[in-house]
C-alpha cells in the first residue's frame, strides 16, 4: 500500500517534471525579456534614475510631473498619440475586417492573390523601409509625389512633406494603415471562411435580407474569438508602430513635435536626456493605455 | 426584395462566403479590390523598379516611376563598397542571414516545446502560465526599451551575437498560435503512443511536430520578419560594426545624420531595400496556405 502510494507519487512527479522541462526554456526567456522588464519599468517609474547613480525613490513625482508640468506631453504627445491610435487602431481594424469580408466573397484563387497583395505591405512596415518612403515623399521638386502633384497642377511649389508639421502626421497614418493588414487581418479572413454556411441559410430563412444584417447578426457573432485576436493585434501594432514618425522625418523630436508619439517621448527622455525614471513612468502610462484598449475590445467581443 | 431572394435560391455555392466559382454578384467586389490592390502595390512596384534604375534615371527630372533601362549597377556598387567604417557590405548580409536562421530555428524549438506542455500535458501551473501568456499578447516591447537595455547590459549581452537572438525568442503570439493549433489535435493519438511506451520527447518529436507543420510555418514567417527586418537591436545594443545587420545598414545609407553621401547612397539604398524586401515576399508566398490554416485556430476566447 505504502509502496504503491510512493510509486504513484513518483510517477506523478515524473510526469509533472517533464511538463515543466518543456516549458522551462520559454518561461525563462519570457521572464528575462518580458516579465522582468515590465516590473523594472514599474519600479523605476517611482524613482529618479540617470543611469549613472543608483535609482533614488521619489514617490509619485514622475507621474505628477507628467500630468502637470510636461507641456510637450500634454500639448503634443498625448493628442498626437490619441489621434494616431484612433485612426490607425480602430480605423485600420475596421478596414482589415471589411477587406477580409470582401475577400471571403471571392473564390479561392483570386482571394489568395488579393490576400497576398494586401498582406505584403505589412512585411515592409518598419524602419528599414522608411528609405523608400523618404524617396517617394522627398521634399524637392524631384520627389515623386511632388513631381506628380506639380504636373497635375494640384500644388504650385514642392512641399517638404516629411519636414512640415501639417503633413507629417497624415503621412505617418497613411503609411501605417498601408502596412496594417498583418496577422490580425489573416486571422479574421480565416475566421470568416470557417463560419458554417448553414448559419447563413438559416439566417436567410429567418428573414435576414441584407448583407449588412448578415454581417452584424451572423458573421461577427460567429467569429468573435478571431475578432478579438485581430483587435489585440491591431492595438499592439498601433503602439508598436510609434517610431514611424522619427524614422520618416529623421529626427527625434520630430519637426515641431508634429509626429511625436508616446514611444518617441520615452526614447527622448530615456536615451537622449537620460532621465530614465521619468521615461519609465511614461512607459507605464503606455502599457496602461494598451491595457485599457484591450479591455475595451474584450467587452465588445466577449463570448457570453 | 424579390431579387435578393433569388440570389439566395440558386447558386448558393457561387455567392456568399467562400464561393466555389464566379458569380456576377462578385463583380462589385472586384471593382473595389482591383484599384485598391493597385494602390497597395505601388510602393512595392516602386521598390522593384527603383532598384534597377541607372543613376541618370534615379535623378531624372521629372522623376519617372518605372525604370526604362534596367541595370544591375546599384547592386554591384553596393557590394563593391565598404561601409563608412570599412566593413564590407557582404558582412552585414551574412550577419542578417545567420541571425535570422538561428532566431527562426530557436524560436520554433522554444515555442513548440512550451506549447506542447501547455496543450497536451497536465501540470499544476498550466492554466496560470497560459493566462499570463495570453495577457502578454498585448505586450508592447517598445514600451520597455529602457529596462530591457539595463537587463541586457547586466547580463553582459551588449555587443554580442546573442543579443540579436535571445530577446526575441519568447514570442507570446507564437506560443499562443501553436498552442491553439495543438489543442485541435486529438488526444487519443497521444494516449495510444503512451500505451506503446513512447516518452514525452518521442511524442513531441514523432507525433506532434509533423502534425503542426502549418503552425510552425506561421511562426517561422513571423519570426523571420521580426529578425530579418530588425534595425533596433543593431542601433541600440551593438557598437561593433561587424555585428550589425543588413537592415540596419540600409537604414543608414541615406540618413544624412550618419554622414553618408545622400546622393551616392540613393542607388545603393534602392538595391538594398529590394534585398531586404524580397525574402519576406518569397517566404510568405511559399508558406501562405499553411498560414491560413493556422489562422483558423487563432481565436481568442476570454
Amino acid at each position: 500500500m505504502n509502496a504503491d502510494l510512493r510509486a504513484r507519487v513518483q510517477r506523478w512527479w515524473q510526469k509533472e517534471a517533464s511538463a515543466y522541462g518543456f516549458v522551462a526554456m520559454y518561461a525563462l526567456l519570457f521572464l528575462i525579456f518580458i516579465a522582468v522588464p515590465v516590473l523594472v519599468a514599474f519600479f523605476l517609474s517611482f524613482t529618479f534614475f540617470d543611469s549613472i547613480q543608483l535609482p533614488r525613490f521619489n514617490g509619485l513625482s514622475n507621474y505628477i510631473v507628467l500630468l502637470t508640468q510636461d507641456d510637450i506631453f500634454m500639448k503634443y504627445v498625448l493628442p498626437n498619440t490619441i489621434k494616431f491610435a484612433v485612426l490607425v487602431g480602430p480605423g485600420g481594424y475596421a478596414l482589415a475586417f471589411l477587406l477580409a469580408w470582401v475577400l471571403a466573397q471571392l473564390p479561392k484563387v483570386p482571394r489568395t492573390i488579393f490576400a497576398l497583395i494586401l498582406y505584403s505591405p505589412s512585411m515592409t512596415a518598419g524602419v528599414a523601409m522608411s528609405v523608400v518612403w523618404q524617396t517617394l515623399f522627398s521634399g524637392d521638386q524631384n520627389g515623386y509625389l511632388n513631381s506628380f502633384l506639380l504636373s497635375l497642377n494640384v500644388i504650385q511649389a514642392p512641399i517638404q512633406w516629411l519636414q512640415s508639421p501639417q503633413y507629417l502626421m497624415t503621412i505617418m497614418i497613411v503609411v501605417t494603415l498601408w502596412g496594417s493588414m498583418g496577422v490580425g487581418f489573416l486571422a479574421m479572413l480565416a475566421g470568416l471562411l470557417d463560419i458554417n454556411s448553414e448559419l447563413y441559410e438559416a439566417g436567410a430563412l429567418d428573414g435576414i435580407s441584407s448583407r449588412w444584417q448578415e454581417i452584424f447578426y451572423i458573421t461577427i457573432p460567429s467569429m468573435k474569438p478571431q475578432m478579438l485576436f485581430g483587435a489585440v493585434m491591431a492595438i499592439v501594432g498601433t503602439f508598436q508602430a510609434g517610431t514611424i514618425g522619427v524614422a520618416l522625418s529623421g529626427s527625434n523630436p520630430t519637426p515641431q513635435y508634429a509626429g511625436q508619439l508616446i514611444v518617441n517621448h520615452i526614447e527622448d527622455y530615456g536615451f537622449l536626456r537620460y532621465e530614465m525614471g521619468y521615461a519609465a513612468a511614461v512607459s507605464v502610462v503606455l502599457l496602461l493605455m494598451v491595457l485599457v484598449f484591450t479591455r475595451l475590445a474584450n467587452r465588445l467581443f466577449r463570448e457570453d | 426584395m424579390k431579387k435578393r431572394r433569388r440570389w439566395f435560391k440558386y447558386s448558393l455555392r457561387d455567392s456568399g462566403i467562400n464561393p466555389r466559382g464566379f458569380h456576377p454578384s462578385q463583380l462589385k467586389f472586384y471593382l473595389l479590390l482591383i484599384p485598391l490592390a493597385a494602390f497597395m502595390l505601388l510602393p512595392m512596384v516602386f521598390i522593384f523598379s527603383h532598384a534597377f534604375k541607372p543613376p541618370e534615371e534615379l535623378f531624372a527630372y521629372p522623376p519617372r516611376f518605372f525604370v526604362i533601362r534596367p541595370t544591375l549597377k546599384n547592386f554591384t556598387d553596393l557590394f563593391a563598397r565598404l561601409s563608412s567604417s570599412s566593413v564590407p557590405v557582404s558582412r552585414y548580409l551574412f550577419n542578417s542571414i545567420l541571425i535570422t536562421l538561428v532566431t527562426v530555428l530557436a524560436s520554433i524549438g522554444v515555442s513548440s516545446t512550451a506549447a506542447f506542455a501547455l496543450s497536451k500535458k497536465r501540470f499544476r501551473l498550466k492554466q496560470t502560465l497560459f493566462t499570463i501568456n495570453t495577457l502578454a499578447l498585448m505586450f508592447v516591447p517598445i514600451a520597455v526599451t529602457i529596462p530591457r537595455f539595463l537587463i541586457i547590459q547586466r547580463l553582459g549581452l551588449l555587443n554580442t551575437f546573442w543579443v540579436h537572438i535571445l530577446p526575441s525568442l519568447a514570442m507570446p503570439v507564437g506560443l499562443f498560435l501553436l498552442k491553439q493549433f495543438m489543442d485541435a489535435l486529438p488526444d487519443e493519438m497521444i494516449e495510444a503512443a503512451q500505451i506503446d511506451g513512447a516518452s514525452d520527447w518521442g511524442i513531441y518529436w514523432y507525433i506532434i511536430l509533423p502534425l503542426i507543420r502549418p503552425a510552425i510555418a506561421t511562426i517561422a514567417i513571423l519570426t523571420f520578419q521580426a529578425a530579418w527586418n530588425n534595425v533596433d537591436t543593431s542601433a541600440m545594443y551593438i557598437n561593433d560594426e561587424t555585428l550589425k545587420t543588413f537592415a540596419f545598414y540600409l537604414s543608414t545609407l541615406t540618413s544624412s545624420a550618419s554622414g553618408a553621401n545622400v546622393v551616392a547612397g540613393q542607388g545603393m539604398a534602392a538595391a538594398a531595400s529590394l534585398i531586404v524586401f524580397l525574402p519576406n515576399l518569397i517566404i510568405f508566398i511559399l508558406l501562405q496556405s499553411q498560414v491560413m490554416s493556422t489562422m483558423s485556430h487563432s481565436g481568442l476566447k476570454q
